[in-house]
């Protein structure tokens, strides 16, 4: 059957997976949320026509947005995930025995539905009694937050739609203020390359910068993401991301991960030219 | 009310004989001459095919707004029956203009109308080409906010019997802040002195369809009032309408509109008063509650932030404050250290977030139809990030005080008259020739014919300073005032 998915990564450029079958189609009150069953990605989840994981890739991003902040902070005990209602870095953060609390917050209830119904591999840890899911909007939950969190992971979808509020300067600038004096903050960063990405990703960079101290920006490999580079934003109160990181510390932990280890963790803090450029043009 | 049989308010007539034009594929030689967008192919790409073919001049079938007997007469009669009015005029200037055909029609040169002081600048501008003279009801302020209210029922009576042979009492149905005088009891009270009653409700559209806002002027009996379908109708920007009560001869109005109307109006702007009253009629109701709860919740979770003062129904005293429109989210800056104008700045520049106006010490966020919940969250969020970034003492702040003013001389006679430029300091105690506007929300410190003091100067050195945009003289950049020699 010649059944394709397929993304618009630019106005002129396509990326498509060859589907066998549609597991899964909704409209909930925010978004459109389908799940496929494909040869070569395994299942994976759209929102509004958009990729947002697929089972062969998602280890990727969510080893890549959990672990580096992991190895930096010494002492994580509560975590505020935003969005992340697929489970998957969730699943990553359980990882840990020290973490106590984990609130995630996501507004689409029907995202969570469909993604334990059909996308165990993600969602399966959503069930565990460290964590309180709260349906309602990022925004709004972190601003009722002060000096509770010793990291916030911003899983969010893209800066349009039902994302846009969480990339925001207010959004940060109250992130901020909800963690702890040591907290660090890592968010979904887009994507360098092509320019509407690239556009958001300085927007993003910007705003983050006039709300943290410590702000860098690090980097992995995606395959099925625009352009397939893919970037996360690291905000810091007080610890820088690579220089003085107990690398034994977290090894001795014995965390089972197939994409993360600690020297790609010091590398992928090591940018392209031109990113580097277009970051400094936004620093002021 | 003039009946046309068999036209319900799910009819939209303009938009039907819009819809039949098109199909009709009429071959244009007349103007505009874009001719359907094909002579300007920039501006049809920016703004759309759709929007240029029905951007046409008046013709048979589309009827003409300045002798209107088939289409527009049927929208505007609609439009009546849905306001519940006798006649209502479709208007192409703006509310501006609706303002305009108020006071032309009401009173002629040397003729008085009593108004309160924060009347919006176009009433003015009006009595300026009328030669009407005002006779201004100090409107109460609220200390604390430094805004103006109402008028209270006992100053306009005060006016009214002090001013027997004025024509018409002007109000504010409701002001830019939302308060409204007591409109039925002023209304009842002009009338048994056979004076007019108008009502500027240039932010009260919305007061016509929904039972929990205050009352509408046509429902109080007012005689005419200015609606501003662009702003909570949702209509075109430019896009108004006047109302007028049975008591007024619409052919006299009608006359008066045509004395300064465009002979050119737009049918954009038409159409989207036609689409934006059927929509308020029959769905007026449910959209107008959706925005008082989008409000509602906004106000409790601004108050909650801390120092910011969301002002609701409970600044109602019966009289200057007879009622409150909640839709109006309007905010109390200066507990943060504020000025609003310098809230609505980081808003706009820090939080890529645009607010409607601020003045000194409040802002006010219009809230409408088009906006979601989402939004509402960022601009709380906003709002909570200037006070944790921002926050500054508040004691050095100047309060706001209502300037009473002296008028030596009617709009028109000063405007005209032969004036000479002075640098401003030296202009205490000269009569100004010219407005002196804080804008937003343009109302006036200084009206033509007014008497300058240093407690006004004072005022407008403190409003330049916070950011205000100060508009009306001569001179753009308010270092010289035009006054009467």
């Amino acid at each position: 059957m010649n059944l394709w998915f397929t993304e618009h990564h630019t106005p002129h450029v396509r990326f498509s997976i060859q589907v066998d079958r549609q597991i899964y189609s909704a409209q909930s009150e925010f978004q459109r949320i389908d799940i496929f069953e494909s040869e070569e990605f395994g299942r994976f989840l759209t929102l509004d026509g958009y990729m947002m994981l697929t089972e062969k890739d998602e280890f990727i991003y969510h080893e890549m947005m959990v672990h580096v902040p992991m190895c930096v902070h010494k002492d994580v005990r509560d975590v505020l995930v935003i969005g992340g209602g697929d489970g998957g870095t969730v699943r990553e953060l359980l990882r840990y025995g020290k973490i106590r609390r984990i609130d995630l917050v996501e507004i689409d209830a029907l995202v969570v539905e469909a993604c334990g119904k059909y996308l165990p591999q993600t969602a399966a840890g959503l069930r565990d009694p460290r964590v309180s899911i709260h349906y309602e909007d990022g925004l709004k939950f972190v601003r009722h937050a002060h000096d509770a969190y010793d990291l916030i992971l911003v899983d969010s979808t893209d800066p349009f739609g039902p994302g846009e509020g969480l990339f925001t300067k207010e959004f940060y600038g109250n992130c901020c203020k909800a963690l702890r004096e040591d907290g660090i903050m890592v968010n979904q960063h887009e994507s360098p390359f092509y320019a509407a990405d690239a556009e958001a990703m300085q927007r993003a960079h910007k705003r983050i910068a006039l709300s943290f101290p410590i702000c860098r920006v690090y980097q992995a490999h995606i395959p099925t993401y625009p352009s397939g580079h893919w970037l996360f934003g690291f905000a810091s109160k007080r610890y820088a991301p690579v220089l003085g990181v107990d690398w034994a510390r977290w090894k001795a932990l014995k965390i089972p991960t197939r994409y993360y280890n600690t020297k790609l963790h010091a590398g992928a803090f090591a940018l392209p030219t031109y990113v580097e450029e277009m970051l400094r043009h936004v620093e002021g | 009310m003039e009946r046309i049989d068999c036209h319900t308010q799910e009819r939209a007539p303009i938009l039907e004989a819009l819809e039949e034009f098109k199909s009709r594929r009429i071959v244009p030689f007349d103007v505009p001459g874009h001719k359907r967008g094909r002579g300007n192919a920039e501006l049809a790409g920016f703004l759309g095919d759709a929007c240029l073919s029905v951007d046409v001049n008046s013709m048979k079938m589309l009827d003409n707004l300045c002798h209107p007997v088939s289409v527009i007469r049927e929208a505007e009669a609609l439009a009546a029956e849905a306001f519940g009015a006798a006649h209502a005029f479709f208007m192409v200037g703006g509310t501006t203009s609706s303002v305009q055909a108020m006071i032309l029609t009401a009173a002629k040169r040397g003729e008085t109308i009593i108004l309160p002081r924060n009347v919006h600048r176009s009433v003015i501008n009006a009595m300026i080409l009328s030669g009407a003279v005002p006779v201004y009801v100090n409107p109460q302020t609220d200390e604390r906010l430094g805004i103006s209210l109402g008028m209270r029922f006992e100053d306009v009576e005060r006016a009214i019997l002090s001013h027997p042979d004025a024509k018409a009492v002007f109000v504010n149905n409701p002001t830019y802040y939302g308060i409204c005088s007591n409109l039925r009891a002023i209304t009842d009270l002009a009338h048994a002195h056979g004076m007019m009653l108008l009502a500027d409700e240039a932010h009260g559209t919305h007061f016509y369809f929904h039972d929990d806002l205050p009352e509408a002027a046509m429902h109080a009996g007012a005689d005419m009032a200015s609606i501003s379908m662009h702003k909570s109708g949702g209509s075109l920007t430019q896009s108004s309408m006047l109302l007028i009560g049975p008591n007024v001869h619409a052919g006299y109005v009608h006359q008066i509109i045509n004395l300064t109307q465009t002979t050119s109006a737009s049918y954009l702007l038409l159409v989207s008063l036609d689409i934006s009253r059927r929509n308020l009629a029959i769905r007026g109701r449910e959209m107008v509650g959706n925005v008082i709860r989008l409000v509602a919740y906004a106000r409790d979770e601004i108050n909650a932030i801390g120092d910011y003062y969301a002002y609701g129904r409970e600044l109602i005293d019966g009289d200057a404050v007879c009622d409150f429109d909640v839709t109006k989210l309007s905010v109390y800056t200066r507990s943060v250290g504020l000025a609003g104008i310098e809230v609505y700045d980081l808003l706009r520049d820090e939080y890529d977030i645009q607010t409607e106006f601020g003045d000194i010490a409040n802002l006010l966020a219009y809230v409408s139809v088009g906006d979601r919940p989402k939004d509402i969250e960022r601009l709380v969020a906003a709002l909570s990030e200037i006070r944790r970034n921002y926050r500054k003492d508040s004691s050095k702040m100047l309060r706001a005080e209502y300037i009473d003013p002296e008028v030596v001389a009617a709009p028109q006679e000063a405007f005209y008259a032969e004036k000479e430029s002075l640098p401003i300091e030296e202009t205490a105690g000269r009569v100004c020739s010219e407005f002196v506007m804080c804008y937003p929300p343009g109302i006036p410190i200084l009206a033509p014919g007014e008497r300058i003091t240093d407690e006004i100067l004072a005022y407008v050195r403190y409003a330049k300073k916070k950011g205000c945009q100060m508009t009306g003289p001569e001179d753009m950049s308010l270092r010289r005032l035009n006054v009467m020699k």
